[in-house]
């Protein structure tokens, strides 16, 4: 199987589904206005292309929240979006924030630290969401959700995420159709939660192969046995395959303790979109 | 004989039955403006399609007596139409169903007998299933109905075509998927072919009306179409958009394409009932029967 060529999309396709998915899910919410964390690196970037065409430029506040470590290079990447759309914006450094927390745990690792840092930004986007009176929209993709490569109630926090049935090389293809800045898309992905970061060199593979097998797992239901076969490191598979079980809590509800008729999350069933 | 045929290509407000029913009278005022003579909306067009356990408090007993039916029942007086809606018998189980409406009646009932429960589908979790798949006759001659996973099954098509349909209708909320480089997702490929080939099969028309819209992340696809005895697309809606299709269908068809290609004339159902009896026991004698 040339699993390469079963991961390319039809672009405008996919651009015609996930614009209109945005309008109906905002403006069925009742708002017309939507709220990103703007990284400058290619999810959250498409995504403020994808929200700007749904919602118009003028309804999606972009929040750059820079820490003291983040690279400059992202303040200009955001800032080039910006400027392209047209996108109303705002700068919150997050630092003076974590500062005092960090200063009382001394101890903290790197992780825990990019989590703390994470869930800052979670914080200052809802916050803007209120201001603004706009939806905060999420930038997650596929990959990084079944990886569970995510901060859980910090970067995966979000009303509704337009880009979480894309794999990572899909999100390439789809940012490039619709004009993201190329230094955006030649950049190694990174959630610059430390110097040096990067997506690949954490996670320890490329997203072309990690896409591809996540491919065959996930979308094609081989088992991790059928995918080595198809020439995967059975080792790389039988990881890749520990860490999407492993992190499953990330992609679910807290579980309810069941003691009556009828519960929360177990048969009281209703769409999200019933709110309201 | 021709008809002018409409489709309400909407997107229907889950659980909203108010909006959905202004949505519907609006869609046939315009129907009625254009000349149509049959309308018809997609699967479960009044209450939005995933229902989940909104299906117990939005399900009706069609007749005169229902407030949403009285209202549908007197603008049918002078157009047909096709509805979707949830149906709940008087013992009180609820039903995927259509109404075909006619002349102030209800001409019609069709309980949805295949209940898709796989995948991102749970219809069998809330459902009962239909248990009749019959033909049935109006001004335009004899017509059947399915809605949506009834036509994934060939069977309940080539039934209607045995008892007498010579225009299939077809309604689905059929939810997209299947992104790839074609120029429509897979699932719109699917039913696509599908239509062309019961209209080909059948020598029939085809006439297939799939909502729009979204429901949570699910997008729904449109692109309804209508099909004539050759298997030849008439008409075709926009995908993802709303729309009224309208399209004049000429039944004459139905006599030149069967002059040249009589495959009902020489359908062999006698020779289907004798191997499906076959069939049949031999599956019992193994598996204890379906």
């Amino acid at each position: 199987m040339d699993i390469s060529a079963r991961l390319q999309i039809n672009t405008a396709l996919a651009e015609k589904i996930l614009v209109g998915f945005i309008r109906d899910a905002v403006h069925k919410a009742g708002f017309q206005r939507g709220v990103i964390g703007l990284s400058g690196g290619l999810d959250s970037t498409l995504s403020a292309f994808l929200a700007a065409r749904a919602l118009g430029p003028e309804n999606v506040l972009a929040v750059r929240m820079p820490y003291a470590t983040s690279t400059p290079d992202s303040l200009a990447d955001a800032q080039a979006v910006i400027d392209a759309l047209g996108l109303p914006a705002l700068t919150i450094p997050i630092t003076p924030m974590v500062e005092p927390y960090f200063a009382a745990q001394p101890e903290m690792s790197a992780m825990r630290r990019g989590n703390v840092m994470a869930r800052m930004r979670m914080i200052v986007l809802y916050d803007q969401s209120a201001a603004f009176g706009g939806l905060v929209i999420g930038t997650s993709n596929k990959t990084e959700a079944l990886l569970g490569y995510t901060t859980i109630y910090g970067d995966s926090a979000a009303a509704f995420q337009p880009l979480g049935d894309l794999y990572k090389t899909q999100v390439r293809q789809l940012a490039a159709a619709l004009g993201v800045p190329p230094a955006i898309l030649a950049k190694p992905p990174s959630a610059d939660l430390w110097a040096g970061q990067t997506d690949e060199g954490e996670i320890g593979y490329t997203y072309t192969e990690l896409d591809k097998l996540l491919y065959l797992l996930v979308d094609a239901r081989y088992t991790p046995e059928e995918a080595a076969a198809e020439g995967f490191d059975p080792r790389m598979v039988t990881d890749v395959w520990r860490r999407v079980r492993a992190n499953h809590y990330k992609r679910t509800m807290p579980a309810v303790a069941k003691l009556s008729q009828r519960t929360v999350g177990h048969d009281f069933l209703y769409l999200r979109d019933w709110s309201g | 004989m021709k008809i002018t045929v409409g489709i309400a290509q909407i997107h229907p407000a889950i659980g909203d039955i108010p909006a959905n029913l202004a949505k519907h009278l609006d869609y046939i005022d315009r129907a009625r403006a254009a000349g149509v003579d049959l309308l018809l909306f997609p699967e479960l067009s009044l209450t939005g399609y995933n229902l989940q356990d909104l299906v117990y408090e939005l399900a009706m007993h069609p007749s005169a007596d229902d407030p949403t039916f009285s209202v549908l029942l007197a603008a049918s007086r002078d157009l047909d139409v096709v509805v979707g809606f949830v149906h709940e018998d008087a013992r009180h189980r609820f039903y995927v169903a259509a109404a075909y409406l006619s002349g102030g009646q209800i001409v019609h009932l069709h309980n949805k007998v295949y209940l898709p429960t796989y995948a991102l589908f749970d219809e069998g979790r809330y459902f009962a299933w239909g248990d009749s798949v019959r033909a049935f006759d109006t001004r335009f001659g004899r017509l059947g109905m399915l809605i949506c996973e009834d036509f994934w099954h060939a069977s309940p098509p080539y039934l209607l075509w045995l008892d007498g349909a010579d225009i299939l209708l077809l309604m689905s909320a059929s939810p997209g998927r299947g992104l790839d480089t074609g120029d429509r997702l897979a699932s719109a490929r699917w039913v696509e072919l599908v239509n062309q080939a019961y209209a080909s099969l059948f020598t029939n028309f085809v006439i297939h009306a799939n909502r729009v819209g979204y429901e949570d992340g699910l997008n729904f696809w449109g692109g309804s179409m209508i099909t004539d005895p050759n298997g030849e697309v008439l008409a075709r809606a926009p995908y993802f958009e709303e729309a009224l299709l309208v399209q004049t269908i000429d039944l004459n068809q139905l006599h030149r394409t069967r002059s040249r290609l009589p495959l009902l004339r020489d359908e062999r159902t006698g020779l289907m009932q004798r191997e499906l009896a076959r069939i049949l026991a031999g599956q019992q004698a193994s598996f204890g029967g379906f």
